[in-house]
């Protein structure tokens, strides 16, 4: 739909019409932006089913769900953000932005395409089908622990099935992203001038296609373990419920940065256009880039610092983890120094690409401190661990993507978005989302413990405000969709540049792009 | 069908990957319900299969007519080697878990519960002793015995070997354009895969039925019948694979320097068969 | 709560921009981990305070940088951007300090696992398994034992009656230890996960079933101590709640004396005859503490996860059955064997509670007796 209009002036024959255009479509930008459409419309749902949390918690007492659907809620929340809405959402930038990006026609293999965004929808199907279900949604957590989760009723398999195929959908997303960025640069287009957004997708598509698969085979042992009497997790049988954290860990723990590397390279195409100041270290960002995702295969233990591991163990996860710190910090810094005598304008995406950067770096303080293994005894499992990862996933990455989307909109659809209205935006998202999370921090530190539908009184102050904070954003989230939606079907006409002088062969297209980005090889000096 | 940009081919629209979604998902809504206990959850499975392959016969379809009429060229070669490469790295990743699993069990959970864990050996599973292999201390299962590796394992190690070889030699053909040999290559390829499954199942119905090894002896049976099993059907499917290329070959699709699918399907084999040797080592010699 | 806590707290508040919403009633409302009563939580509270002002202090650093040239090179004051990028030495630098800073932290924090892994000569032992949803307890070296469960009334849970201070955090028997000794704690769960956490006692550790964890305190003040199972364990997770008395040493010597006579009358109750609304009686308040979470109180159940026991099959069919599942659970189920959890007086009365409840009228009475014989033709 956005390119609706314009791809009769450029294409040669352009889009098929009507449904059939969306359905079977092998263009890089239908595929992206039906990638973006679905990712938004499940941050609804995984948001409506937080603010049901939220109401929840309001107030000390059993409201409005009973404790086994507050489980279900919490366990789906997860489900549906991570895998319906981050990791969708970067898909479709990495499907608009990477071919035009590098100077080529489209993706490397169109088809696969198509069906790592439609696998989505019916994944997406099963897995909230199971509301329906006798016995519930899931409601062991996101995390899936044996036994908890092997007590699921009727959803269980559905569950398993659900990851399993969005599993193959980020996998075949992944093996596209590597071979367009390795096969498909435009001539010149050396691995070194890459742009950032470029470089985060590649490295975090390997981490994608290292990990997916093992996640995989943890469920798939979840479900010998019920259904066929296997003993992988039965400490009768000779295995250990802790090796299926150990499984999911070391594709869990990876799993977050897929969901944060995106993020870093977004930052890192805004700030620069609005510093005005090219990104202070390009090849040490790069570098940075891969030790992080290096760094991630060796760290997956700090998240079962409570499950008894010997003490040689804790030290070197403890170690590890802590390490991740300085590839992370050169990263922030370079964003500083870029941003050191520039000359700033704030544009909506610049807004929220700092808000990024302060809140982001919060979120990773918190991180660092539940690295100190003897302190994370305290802080596991309470409402710290929870603070901690909606910084880094919501004001992280869910902002960077906002900023994304802000910066490459008028870009996509050829239309301005509406400059003040994202401005108010930016401001009651980062207000009320501060009001959010940063009380959690006080509920974990005294003593909250997270997955609880209800709490002792001492907590109700901080989560009444933590809730008010929360429809304040969900509510603000609102104004996104409407600008969203605005800027697709009209608006002042935006230049081909867009901004002052952003960096990238996106810019060289006319705003909307053509239908197939550079049907000849552009020129890169 | 094709289209050409900047020399690059971009196919059209294509409805084969939503017919594999609505398949994959017939497929696996088939297989939930079975096992949630439905009359109708088998045949909802196989209706699903039928969908997978007739969603692979069309897509495959599409894509040899467009090769063979010379529609891609070397970049969109290129992808395809590429594609084919990584998704056989996401497989091994696939083994790595179930590899994983077995470590963990033979180097930490059984020796804890068989006493290196002091606290846990005594107020749990006193009288229990580590040993590999296992069915752990609540002897799941019934009394078991393995498969010793120098039975039907070897020959299948020697079968795989041997495949491997054949393919190479089929391979060689073809860069040679020698066509009488490189079918006959690949038929032995074929015969050799089918054996090798065919010895598998064998041994699996003697394990059954003779040894009491089963899916539910303990950790043991688990790894076992989890990696032998997985490995079993890859092996299938590359089996399969191979004979559609031996019947592309004699047809007359492929060139000595363009045979993409041809390498595909060998590099697949030869992954099967790296797995299989860490098998033969891990599950069964060791 | 300390003064000096409080004080740190309310900057931390502060600090957040919070003061408005937060108002002037910030003390009661606890924003950082207790102090503790136990050494290891006394070191894990100080390596917290010290990781916090670093990361405070970096964050000062970093965040004064970036608002300095927010408001000072920004356009609209006529900045012109300088076009500088690349410097080796400032990249290394910001490479090395960083690393510098972390090797400073790992000291003190490699100093405290190694103190709190280090379970060797304790004065008490107790085994913990945690139960969905509650703990047992069992004085290795007294042979004693217990189970411990919530006892907030359901009233207050369900908003019908004013929530009492300790609300969700009240147990029907808590744990004792002994002050000023090393009380070692062997951890395991029965069904799935729990996890065993007293904040003041510094310590989490996972319940797993089918190992045994440990860990250990020492606690230097009598008091009472709450916290709270932390991890995930099914619908009632939120309701499993610890209770830690710690008392002077002979106070403990008698509580345990008390104990042990407690068991002897216990065994006594079972080799009784008793009376149908003795056992109905006693069978409500077994059902209450034990089996109300899953089979609600009108026994009714939840539909497809917990089966209704009013009219059920088994409730009304052969009482065999009956105590069949009730003493060895069903295996791959919620359904726990409460034969290892409740006396033979105990199971005789809830199950004859259950049998006759909710218009169930079976009219059977089943003794004590009858249990001890199904136990007996189990083994
Ligand atoms: C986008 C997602 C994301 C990101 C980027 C991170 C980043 C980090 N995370 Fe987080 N984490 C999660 C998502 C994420 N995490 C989630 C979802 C969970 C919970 C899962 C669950 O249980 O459900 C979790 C849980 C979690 C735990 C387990 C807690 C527990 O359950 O007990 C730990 C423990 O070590 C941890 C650590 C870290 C660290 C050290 C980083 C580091 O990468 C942070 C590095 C950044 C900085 C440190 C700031 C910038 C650096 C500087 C300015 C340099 C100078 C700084 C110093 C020298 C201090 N995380
Ligand atoms: C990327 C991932 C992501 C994102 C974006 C979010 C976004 C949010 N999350 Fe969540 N969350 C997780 C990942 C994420 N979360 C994970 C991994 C867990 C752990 C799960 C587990 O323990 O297993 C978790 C758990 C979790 C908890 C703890 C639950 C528990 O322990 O029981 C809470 C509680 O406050 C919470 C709240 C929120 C809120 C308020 C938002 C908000 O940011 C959401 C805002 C969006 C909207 C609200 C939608 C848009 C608006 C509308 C739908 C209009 C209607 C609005 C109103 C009626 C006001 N999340
Ligand atoms: C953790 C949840 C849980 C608790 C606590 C629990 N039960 Fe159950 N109970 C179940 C489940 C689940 C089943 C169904 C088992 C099955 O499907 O085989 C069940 C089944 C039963 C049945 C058989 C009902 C039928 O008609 O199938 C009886 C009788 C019973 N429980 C009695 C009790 C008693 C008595 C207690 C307390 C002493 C108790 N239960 C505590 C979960 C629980
Ligand atoms: Cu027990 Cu949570
Ligand atoms: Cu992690």
């Amino acid at each position: 739909m956005t390119t609706a209009t314009a791809h009769e002036a450029h294409d040669d024959h352009g889009p098929a019409r009507g449904l059939s255009r969306w359905l079977f479509t092998t263009n890089h930008k239908d595929i992206g932006t039906l990638y973006l459409l679905f990712s938004l419309l499940m941050f609804f749902i995984g948001g409506a089913m937080a603010m049901a949390i939220r109401a929840e918690l309001f107030e000390p007492g059993l409201q409005f769900v009973n404790p086994m659907f507050f489980n279900s809620l919490t366990t789906m929340h997860a489900l549906v953000m991570i895998f319906g809405a981050v990791m969708p959402a970067f898909v479709g930038l990495a499907n608009w932005l990477i071919p035009m990006m590098i100077g080529a026609p489209d993706m490397a293999l169109p088809r696969m395409n198509n069906w790592s965004f439609w696998i989505l929808p019916f994944a997406f199907t099963l897995l909230l089908s199971t509301f329906f279900m006798e016995g519930g949604a899931p409601a062991g957590g996101w995390t899936i622990y044996p036994p908890l989760v092997l007590q699921t009723g009727d959803a269980f398999p559905f569950l398993i099935f659900a990851i399993h195929l969005m599993g193959i959908s980020s996998i075949m997303g992944a093996i596209n992203v590597v071979v367009t960025i390795l096969n498909m640069r435009a001539p010149g287009m050396t691995m070194m001038k890459m742009p950032l957004f470029v470089w985060t997708w590649l490295i975090t598509a390997y981490l994608l296609i290292a990990v997916m698969p093992v996640l995989a085979g943890a469920v798939t042992m979840l479900l010998t373990d019920k259904y066929f009497g296997t003993s992988f997790f039965t400490a009768a049988g000779g295995g250990d419920p802790v090796m299926f954290q150990h499984i999911f860990w070391f594709f869990g723990h990876p799993e977050v940065y897929i969901m944060i590397l995106p993020a870093f390279g977004i930052v890192s195409q805004i700030i620069p256009t609005f510093a005005r100041k090219p990104l202070f270290g390009y090849s040490s960002m790069v570098y940075a880039t891969a030790s992080i995702a290096f760094l991630s295969f060796i760290v997956w233990a700090h998240h079962m610092f409570t499950v008894g591991m010997p003490l040689a163990g804790e030290l070197f996860f403890m170690y590890a983890t802590m390490l991740i710190a300085v590839p992370t910090g050169v990263k922030v810094f370079n964003w500083v120094s870029t941003m050191w005598r520039g000359s700033m304008t704030f544009e909506t995406p610049m807004l929220f690409a700092l808000g990024f950067v302060v809140m982001f770096t919060i979120g990773g303080f918190s991180g660092l401190m539940l690295a100190i293994a003897p302190v994370d005894f305290q802080y596991h499992d309470t409402y710290f661990v929870v603070a901690h990862f909606h910084y880094v996933l919501v004001t992280g990455a869910v902002f960077a993507i906002m900023a994304g989307a802000y910066y490459w909109l008028p870009k996509w659809t050829g239309n301005m978005y509406n400059e003040r209205l994202g401005k108010w935006h930016f401001w009651l998202s980062t207000i009320s989302v501060n009001v959010l999370f940063f009380p959690q921090h006080f509920l974990g530190l005294a003593g909250m413990p997270r997955r609880i539908p209800d709490y002792s009184i001492q907590f109700a102050e901080f989560n009444m405000i933590s809730s008010i904070g929360g429809f304040a954003f969900g509510l603000s989230q609102l104004l996104f969709a409407y600008i969203v939606f605005s800027t697709i079907r009209g608006g002042a006409k935006a230049t081909d540049k867009v901004w002052d002088n952003p960096e990238g062969l996106e810019w060289t297209l006319s705003s909307p792009p053509p239908y197939h980005s550079f049907t000849t090889a552009p020129e890169v000096k | 069908m094709s289209e050409a940009h900047g020399g690059y081919y971009v196919p059209h629209g294509s409805h084969w990957p939503l017919v594999g979604s609505v398949g994959l998902t017939t497929l696996v809504v088939g297989f939930a319900m079975h096992l949630n206990g439905s009359d109708i959850g088998l045949s909802t499975m196989f209706a699903g299969i039928a969908i997978v392959l007739i969603m692979m016969f069309g897509w495959f379809g599409t894509v040899i007519r467009e090769s063979e009429s010379h529609m891609y060229n070397e970049q969109v070669d290129k992808s395809f080697r590429w594609g084919m490469g990584w998704f056989i790295f996401s497989e091994v990743m696939f083994f790595a878990a179930f590899f994983g699993a077995l470590f963990y069990a033979r180097i930490l959970s059984v020796p804890w519960l068989g006493g290196e864990d002091a606290s846990t050996h005594a107020l749990l599973w006193e009288g229990y002793s580590a040993a590999w292999p296992t069915n752990g201390p609540g002897a799941m299962g019934g009394a078991f015995e393995t498969v010793g590796a120098w039975g039907i394992p070897a020959i299948n190690t020697l079968i795989l070997l041997t495949s491997g070889v054949t393919v190479t030699f089929a391979h060689w053909a073809l860069k040679k354009n020698n066509r009488g040999p490189l079918v006959g290559w690949l038929f032995a390829t074929v015969a050799l895969g089918f054996l090798f499954i065919g010895l598998q199942a064998y041994e699996y119905g003697h394990a059954y039925s003779d040894l009491n090894l089963t899916l539910e002896s303990g950790v043991y049976g688990s790894t076992f019948y989890m990696l032998t099993g997985f490995h079993g059907m890859h092996v299938t499917i590359g089996a399969i694979m191979l004979a559609i290329i031996m019947l592309r070959s004699i047809k007359g699709h492929f060139t000595p320097d363009r045979h993409f699918a041809f390498e595909a399907v060998a590099w697949y084999w030869h992954f099967v068969d790296v797995v299989w040797l860490g098998l033969f080592i891990f599950v069964y010699w060791l | 709560m300390s003064a000096s806590m409080k004080l740190r707290g309310r900057r931390l508040l502060a600090g957040a921009g919070l003061m408005a919403a937060a108002g002037s009633a910030t003390a009661e409302w606890g924003l950082n981990l207790p102090v503790g009563v136990s050494p290891i939580a006394n070191e894990a509270y100080s390596l917290h305070m010290l990781i916090l002002w670093i990361c405070v202090a970096i964050g000062v650093v970093v965040f004064g940088v970036m608002f300095y040239s927010i408001i000072k090179h920004r356009k609209s004051k006529g900045a012109v951007a300088a076009q500088f990028h690349e410097s080796t030495t400032i990249e290394i630098l910001w490479t090395i300090i960083p690393f510098l800073i972390l090797v400073g932290m790992a000291f003190p924090a490699t100093k405290a696992l190694i103190a709190m892994e280090d379970t060797s000569n304790s004065d008490v032992s107790i085994k913990v398994t945690g139960y969905q949803w509650k703990w047992q307890y069992e004085y290795l070296d007294e042979g004693i034992g217990f189970f411990s469960t919530l006892s907030t009334p359901r009233d207050e849970i369900f908003n019908k009656a004013a929530k009492n201070e300790n609300y969700l955090l009240e147990v029907d028997n808590p744990v004792v230890v002994p002050v000023d000794s090393k009380v070692r704690l062997l951890i395991t769960a029965s069904d799935v996960i729990h996890a065993w956490w007293v904040p003041e006692l510094g310590m989490k550790k996972d319940a797993i079933p089918g190992f045994v964890n440990e860990m250990w305190f020492r606690i230097d003040e009598p008091g009472v101590y709450r916290g709270q199972c932390a991890e995930l364990c099914g619908k009632d997770h939120g309701f499993m709640p610890i209770v830690v008395v710690a008392k002077e040493r002979a106070e403990y010597d008698q509580w345990v004396a008390e104990q042990k006579q407690g068991q002897v009358a216990a065994a006594a109750e079972s080799g009784r005859e008793w009376g149908r609304d003795e056992l109905m009686a006693r069978g409500e308040e077994v059902y209450k503490s034990n089996c109300v979470a899953c089979h609600m109180a009108n026994g009714e159940g939840l539909p497809g996860a917990f089966p209704a026991l009013k009219g059920g099959a088994i409730t009304t069919g052969p009482v065999a059955g009956h105590i069949d599942i009730v003493l060895n659970g069903s295996a791959g189920t919620a359904m726990a064997a409460f034969g290892g959890q409740l006396s033979d007086a105990d199971l005789a009365a809830v199950i004859t509670y259950e049998r006759n409840a909710w218009g169930n009228d079976t009219g059977d009475v089943v003794q004590p007796a009858d249990i001890k014989a199904a136990r007996l033709t189990d083994s």
